[in-house]
């Protein structure tokens, strides 16, 4: 990377990433007495998933019964890999700060009981707000300015990050700081999906390149449903679904839980499946609308009525942004396993409060308020130890600084990473020998990228997000060949049951080589 | 994805070029944004919901429509009531009700447990 830096800023913390969890993270560290700077890929309050989706959160009253009840039934279909310390921690954090939010003006409904209902947010609504409350908190905050790599000292400490000013020629920034927040999101590896295009795994190889440890990364193929013309993911409305096929008879694929993997191996098959909200009640209909207005528009405009018509469905990736894998915290303070480098939201694993399965929906919204908090106010703590003061060196490899003639172009890997990881039959249907084929590609891939792949300008960018792509692919599928069963998500035709041996985390890491260990297990495990 | 900046409606404030999250608009001439990149669009609709003046419209196909397609002449979609209707529909703009405010909707439907597998030992 040779552009000059034309932008240099000075800060206590950096926060990368600005969808919910870096805005949280942002606020929290300002609210330590942080001096803080918000660097987003986009823009903060558009950015990522939430924005463009919404959030449903778990959300629960501080009553011991029904918080008792909400664990236990994630227990029941989490694996074995969640902590209940955990649970609880997030539960109580994300009440006491959707009563801040409500604080903050955000208008929460009240039901025809006369009840505030706070346990769902409006995506554009929730990130607008947040980016004002941030802008008060004195964050100074940075739009498409996308980070692509870390500063580090020489004994590794993360102290800063650089990136491309994208909007303005393409120069380079440096943010200098005492602590890093990584809020950077999952990976959807560019599938389309609606607000996932900006999680393409950048905040995990920057983390990586410092040495930083995953977790979960096997439970990285959620996939969800959208219209077939569409990328609207929307999860909340298809409880109310039936499901037909291309002749328009009824598909009997059972309750929501088997429905999903019946669709996708239907869906695998080059079958076409169809979907209808016909069993919504008529006088929910109305009500429906009003909640999720990004789930009826794209169909209102493709001239469609759920309630009556049956329009053709796919399954879209979304990766670890709706799966649950990402860097491995390593203390209550979402500390990763770099000195100085934070991970909020969906760039963490959130195996600890949803485990095996998905927490798109509820979970991961909880996670962003909760991690994020956490992560800030620690970066804020460790900033001011000022351990992180010394001289620093840019760390980013692979995309960005190639060891060989540059040659590559960024869409063609972009092209070749998706080719193995956004088919049905070879991502959610998993056996150990597709994975080590797509692996063979993928590790020669990864060769070629370090050698040869870069890019000027918002080329850069491409280049890095390329880079990225591959190391997360790589990352998920040698975490599902170790996990030699089904899990979760995680399902592997030629294993189909779950192992008691493997009720436990799985991390991995590395670049060049890369490498999976199973945790200790814990004394006692249930 | 994007297909409409009507420019007729639009003034020119770049509200969109500044908040679209994969940067798909460049400022063109006169301050009329103009669409830069449209393979970057995400269909994400947050560019209808910031635009003051209801100038833009995303088609909700992920691709690119027909040259032919309805959803690209801006005379249809005026007339049919669509450009700008993310924002309408979450209650932005002078005069009209937040969206959230109203949004009680259905809950989420309580997690079936997967079909229970028999670990073997």
């Amino acid at each position: 990377m040779t552009a000059e830096v034309t932008l240099l800023r000075h800060a206590d913390v950096l926060v990368l990433g600005g969808g919910p969890a870096g805005a949280w993270a942002a606020i929290a560290a300002a609210e330590a007495g942080a001096d803080v700077v918000l660097a987003d890929k986009g823009y903060c309050g558009t950015s990522g998933s939430a924005a463009a989706g919404g959030n449903n959160l778990w959300y629960l009253p501080p009553d011991p019964a029904l918080r008792e009840a909400a664990m236990d039934a994630r227990e029941a279909i989490a694996g074995r890999l969640t902590e209940r310390r955990w649970m609880e921690r997030v539960i109580e954090e994300t009440y006491h700060q959707i009563g801040r939010l409500a604080g903050w003006g955000y208008p929460f409904p009240v039901d025809e009981g006369g009840v505030e209902r706070r346990g769902s947010l409006q995506g554009p609504e929730y990130m607008r707000r947040m980016r004002r409350k941030a802008h008060r908190s004195g964050v100074r905050i940075l739009d498409h300015h996308p980070a692509l790599e870390l500063l580090a000292t020489p004994d590794g400490t993360a102290v800063g990050a650089a990136g491309i000013r994208r909007q303005d020629g393409g120069g380079r920034w440096e943010v200098r700081a005492g602590a890093v927040v990584l809020a950077t999101g999952g990976c959807a590896f560019l599938s389309g999906a609606f607000g996932l295009d900006v999680d393409t795994g950048d905040g995990h190889l920057m983390a990586a390149e410092l040495g930083a440890e995953l977790s979960g990364m096997e439970f990285s193929n959620a996939y969800a449903l959208s219209p077939a013309y569409g990328a609207h993911t929307k999860g909340l409305m298809m409880q109310f679904a039936s499901y037909y096929d291309e002749a328009g008879r009824p598909l009997e694929l059972g309750d929501m839980g088997t429905a999903r993997q019946a669709v996708a191996r239907l869906l695998a098959d080059g079958r076409q499946v169809l979907a209808r909200l016909d069993q919504a009640p008529p006088g929910l209909r109305e009500a429906m609308r009003r909640s999720q207005p990004n789930y009826f528009l794209p169909l209102d405009k493709a001239g469609i009525d759920p309630f009556t018509q049956a329009y053709p469905v796919r399954l879209v990736m979304e990766g670890t942004v709706r799966g649950t894998g990402g860097l491995r915290v390593v203390g209550e303070d979402c500390a990763t396993t770099v000195p100085g480098l934070y991970a909020a939201g969906d760039v963490a694993t959130r195996e600890l409060i949803t485990g095996s399965v998905s927490g798109g929906g509820s979970h991961n919204g909880a996670w962003a308020i909760s991690s994020g908090t956490w992560a800030g106010a620690a970066a804020a703590a460790f900033a001011t130890r000022g351990e992180g003061r010394a001289r620093s060196r840019p760390a980013g490899r692979a995309g960005l600084r190639p060891h060989g003639p540059a040659t590559g172009a960024a869409a063609e890997v972009v092209r070749a990473v998706q080719d193995e990881v956004l088919p049905l039959d070879r991502n959610y249907f998993r056996t150990a020998a597709g994975l080590r084929r797509s692996l063979t590609s993928l590790d020669r891939l990864w060769t070629d990228v370090a050698a040869h792949l870069s890019g000027e300008g918002r080329g850069a960018l491409r280049a890095r997000q390329a880079a990225a792509m591959v190391a997360h692919g790589r990352w998920m599928y040698r975490a599902a060949l170790a996990r030699a069963e089904s899990r979760g998500m995680h399902q592997r035709l030629d294993r189909p049951e779950a192992d008691p041996r493997l009720a436990r985390r799985i991390h991995v890491g590395g670049l060049d080589e890369v490498w999976t260990a199973p945790e200790e297990p814990k004394e006692a495990v249930a | 994805m994007i297909e409409i900046v009507s420019q007729e409606r639009c003034i020119g404030c770049d509200r969109c070029v500044e908040v679209c999250p994969t940067s798909v608009f460049d400022t063109g001439p006169g301050g009329i944004p103009v669409i830069a990149r449209v393979q970057d669009c995400q269909t994400c609709f947050m560019c209808e919901a910031y635009c003051p003046v209801d100038a833009l419209f995303v088609a909700p196909q992920a691709e690119p429509v027909e040259p032919g397609s309805p959803l690209r002449d801006e005379a249809y979609v005026t007339a049919a009531g669509l450009l700008g209707g993310y924002r309408k529909k979450i209650g932005w703009g002078r005069g009209r009700t937040p969206g959230a405010l109203r949004a009680v909707g259905p809950d989420l439907p309580r997690p079936t447990p997967a079909p229970p597998r028999k670990e073997h030992r």
